[in-house]
């Protein structure tokens, strides 16, 4: 669309945007080309799957997309309306509350659950101790570990991405929009699914497609809920078939299936256009009263409390008990490492991301919007898997160093890549590049082509346009990206455990020491943390995020 | 100035540009906000802007300091060796640090689960590893098969480990030993109910029995030695049997079996021996010592073929900068003091002949272990694994 407002005279700023879009993805693919190499040899591991676990697998795998998909849209949709429309009591927390699940690891929510939850865990225990039940015959308590135990601890730490991602649509909504709609006759909630849901999907699929890739590359809780999927299938191949080509060619399978439903859901919504954040965004919300008003604040309350208040509760009970054992020195040196990552990598991801949005925006050649896809991908591949590819890569590239060195210098100087910190970032942001790319890109859809136009027409050159229409427009994404971004990097377990330095650890792989040795308990502390460490930036986002931007959201003209 | 009007100077002036855009518009954005309501939220985001640099800074500074220990001197008290571990450091490290103190040379980890493999083959010739550490002999085997290993003539090793449990060629050794016990309820399983793995397939056990996974590695080592010694088909037999007996699906670890069984789900389970010891000393969580209370161990085929063990494992990397020291390490690893380190701290059996296991792991009675070599078990675990799937054990 926007291809044609840029004249070929003055193409050189779009094309160094061009270049540098490419330049990027090609960074973040790195590690995906390296998969492919692996999968270029023989594995007759796929054959082999097909005719056994296949089809469970698959099944599994659908079912759990379907389920988290379903429940994550409404829950994050649900809440974001509530708390962009309405007023009532507690209203102000709950708009960042909301988000919190985020940052708690989802392993550990799983864990939890299914301790708290299965047979011999307390909840039942208790039950049975108080009607006098003998075994597991005398009553009926649903199976925590199952699909849909999966599911629901899944979606519970998931939708805050929809949430988080809704709301900003929400808050861009023209008000005026609405008000049509209402004085129409349309009541709130008929005005919501005929209007306002519709205009913000964008916004709200690309908040799914970032959960539902979690779910793809998730293996540490489908793992607890005892549920094999795909991924629990490409960790097999790899580790006790011990086939490096059979997993990598599933894992492409998985690549290829996600960018498919990608690219299904772009189709569908092709021919409409969603460009509706207008001068007076947001507008000052309804207030309810009364029992509505109860309701609206339990509707808030109850993701929160299920997805925060009782794993940190939990976890909080369990830390108290075995703080001696966890506490362990550089915890600090931990924490600072974790932090000084994160913010590096939400940093270099936010702005890569813009690069490439913009890029696909003000380019539009069918190259530059595939490489954006294939950037943006990554993240539905198990990290392991991707932190063996970027492995395969920055070592590839140390071999023709050390081999050039050899040859001019008679010395090697060994591995100056790999297992550096500058690997360690580049895997992350490789990794989360989609989360930042979902929600810039998502943000950018909603401004209108016509503001280009008008811009343009009044004599703005493209990076003028950019600046002074698109990026102070931007904000609430932009922000989005750089909150969601940093809580995942915060949380990043498998990459970080392979491509780390000698002697660099953070909160996520002090933690996990514990927890792989089947001491759940004593990962409660770091566990802590790392909320801790996630939760500061979370609640500063979201505030900033409310502060009064009408006027930069207003381009000035 | 010839060169700023000029088609590269061009390129530059757009960059010079940017820059200054970027400049105005975070000055505008957020700078100027910053100072207006200086306790404000934005602190953030400035804090954010200054980290950014400084990071990038510290990563420019640590870079260098990474490629330094490849330089590392192979002689000398101020020697490195460089492990990658699949064990947890905190298991390992007491070990480690003994070895230290003994010889003044020091060692590095790097621990992950999965990929070390696949990493120092990426790595070659240039990787800084010396040694690797596994959980498990699967591991060991295909670190073998995929050439990443060197042959250690070493006297030392030779006696200290028995024969069945380290590589033919001298490519991996065995450090530790763990049994994969039967554990039965006390009370609801009566003696001679259950001897060997067979049993857990036999009808008198139907839904009595748990397991975890039948992907987990200790498993697929067990069915693999299974298949070794009955064959194929009998261990997709015993497969079909023991998924007709689960109490419930394959579900939780290892711990979580034995409290299944405390709280009455199922009779019997299958267990690593030292996660037993652990409940049984955790003076932190007494609920676990109840869970213990309630257990008797079987050693499976104590009266024939004897009880499939698995062994934490040592090796020394092919491309090692320092091979002297990574033998020096393994052959620490088992000699008298490190292996009843070992066996105290963490309940594993000892492999050097002659060392004790720790005291409550010898009133559980005398292990009679199956001596078919672990070489023959790992070749067959792909095949074990792929029996699992056929059997469909896990769905």
């Amino acid at each position: 669309m926007a291809a044609a407002s840029a004249p070929a005279g003055r193409g050189g700023g779009l094309r160094l945007l061009r270049i540098g879009a490419l330049v990027a993805a090609g960074l973040v693919v790195l590690p995906l080309l390296a998969v492919v190499v692996m999968a270029a040899s023989f594995s007759d591991a796929l054959p082999h799957l097909w005719r056994t676990v296949m089809p469970q697998l698959a099944l599994n795998t659908l079912l759990l997309m379907a389920g988290v998909g379903i429940s994550v849209i409404m829950l994050g949709c649900g809440a974001a309306w509530l708390v962009v429309r309405y007023r009532f009591p507690g209203h102000g927390i709950m708009q960042w509350a909301l988000a919190l699940p985020l940052a708690v690891p989802g392993y550990l929510v799983a864990f939890i659950y299914t301790d708290l939850l299965e047979y011999a865990g307390p909840v039942q225990k208790a039950l049975r101790e108080l009607f006098g039940w003998q075994g597991p015959r005398d009553y009926y308590f649903p199976e925590i570990r199952s699909l849909p135990g999966a599911v629901m601890v899944l979606s519970l730490t998931l939708y805050p991405y929809v949430y988080l991602l809704a709301r900003v649509a929400f808050m861009a909504q023209s008000a005026s929009l609405l008000e049509a709609a209402r004085l129409l006759g349309r009541k709130p909630w008929p005005a919501f699914f005929a209007v306002a849901l519709p205009v913000a999907w964008p916004a709200v699929a690309a908040g799914t497609a970032l959960a539902l890739m979690e779910v793809l590359n998730d293996f540490g809780v489908v793992d607890f809920f005892a549920v094999p999927t795909f991924t629990a299938g490409i960790f097999d191949v790899w580790l006790n078939m011990n086939d490096a080509a059979g997993a990598a060619q599933l894992a492409l399978v998985l690549l290829v299936f996600t960018l498919l439903l990608i690219l299904l859901e772009r189709m569908a919504r092709r021919r409409r256009r969603f460009d509706t954040a207008g001068p007076r965004a947001a507008g000052r919300g309804w207030r309810l009263r009364g029992w509505k008003a109860a309701l609206a604040l339990a509707a808030c309350l109850l993701p929160v409390v299920l997805g925060f208040v009782l794993p940190v509760a939990v976890l909080l009970m369990h830390a108290a008990r075995f703080w001696q054992e966890s506490l362990q020195q550089g915890l600090m040196e931990q924490l600072f490492n974790t932090l000084l990552l994160a913010s590096v990598v939400s940093l270099t991801a936010a702005l890569l991301a813009l690069v490439l949005a913009f890029a696909a925006r003000l380019d539009g050649s069918a190259t530059v919007r595939g490489a954006v896809r294939l950037a943006g991908i990554g993240y539905a591949m198990p990290g392991a898997m991707l932190a063996v590819g970027l492995l395969m890569a920055l070592a590839w590239a140390d071999g023709l160093i050390n081999d050039a060195a050899r040859a001019w210098l008679g010395m090697a100087p060994g591995l100056l890549l790999s297992g550096t910190m500058f690997a360690l970032a580049h895997g992350h942001v490789s990794r989360f590049l989609a989360l930042a790319l979902g929600s810039i890109e998502s943000g950018l859809a909603r401004i209108s082509p016509s503001m280009e136009a008008a811009a343009r027409t009044l004599g703005a050159r493209p990076a003028e346009v950019l600046r002074r229409v698109h990026l102070p427009m931007l904000r609430g994404s932009v922000l989005t990206a750089l909150l969601i971004v940093f809580v995942d990097s915060v949380k990043e377990l498998p990459m970080t455990l392979l491509l780390r330095p000698f002697g660099f650890s953070t909160l996520a792989t002090q933690t996990y020491q514990f927890a792989s040795d089947e001491m759940f308990e004593e990962a409660a502390l770091g566990a802590l943390f790392i909320v801790m460490a996630g939760i500061i930036p979370l609640i500063l986002l979201v505030r900033a995020m409310n502060a009064p931007s009408s006027q930069s959201e207003t381009a000035r003209f | 100035m010839r060169i700023w009007h000029s088609k590269g100077g061009k390129v530059c002036r757009v960059w010079v540009s940017a820059a200054l855009a970027a400049g105005r518009l975070w000055r505008e954005e957020f700078i100027m906000r910053l100072v207006r309501r200086v306790a404000g939220r934005r602190a953030l985001l400035a804090g954010l802007a200054v980290v950014f640099p400084v990071g990038m800074a510290m990563l420019a500074g640590v870079m260098p300091v990474q490629a330094q220990p490849a330089q590392q001197p192979t002689a000398g008290a101020g020697q490195v060796v460089t492990v990658y571990s699949y064990r947890q450091p905190f298991l390992i490290r007491p070990v480690l640090e003994a070895f230290t103190r003994r010889t003044g040379i020091k060692v590095r980890t790097a621990f992950a689960r999965k990929g070390l493999l696949e990493r120092l083959r990426a790595e070659g010739e240039n990787t800084p590893a010396d040694v690797v550490i596994t959980a498990d002999f699967a591991r060991l085997w295909a670190l073998k098969k995929a050439g990443l290993l060197r042959p250690v003539e070493s006297e030392v090793l030779r006696k200290a480990v028995p024969a069945h449990l380290r590589d033919e060629e001298g490519q991996w050794f065995g450090l530790t030993k763990r049994a994969r016990i039967i554990v039965a309820h006390k009370d609801r399983v009566k003696d001679g109910e259950i001897a060997r793995y067979a049993d857990l397939a036999a009808p008198h056990m139907k839904g009595r029995v748990c397991i975890r996974s039948g992907k987990h590695p200790y498993n697929v080592a067990l069915f693999a030695s299974m298949i070794a010694h009955d064959g194929r088909d009998a261990t997709r037999d015993f497969l079909k049997g023991l998924k007709a007996n689960l109490a419930r699906k394959p579900q939780g670890n290892d711990r979580a079996q034995a409290r299944a069984i405390h709280e009455g789900v199922c009779d019997v389970a299958l267990l690593n021996s030292y996660y037993l010891g652990k409940m049984a000393t955790n003076e932190k969580k007494p609920e676990q010592k109840e869970w213990y209370g309630s257990l008797k161990v079987i050693f499976p085929e104590a009266q024939g073929r004897g009880t499939h063990v698995n062994i934490s494992g040592g090796a020394v990397v092919k491309h090692a900068k320092n091979p002297q020291a990574g033998q020096k390490l393994l052959e620490f690893m088992v000699s008298e003091e490190a292996q009843r380190m070992y066996a105290a701290l963490n309940h594993e059996y000892p492999v050097r002949p002659g060392v004790q296991p720790s005291e409550l792991v010898r009133s559980w009675g005398e292990l009679r272990e199956d001596r078919l070599p672990l070489t023959e078990i790992a070749r067959r675990s792909r095949e074990a694994a792929r029996l699992v799937d056929e059997v469909g054990l896990d769905h």
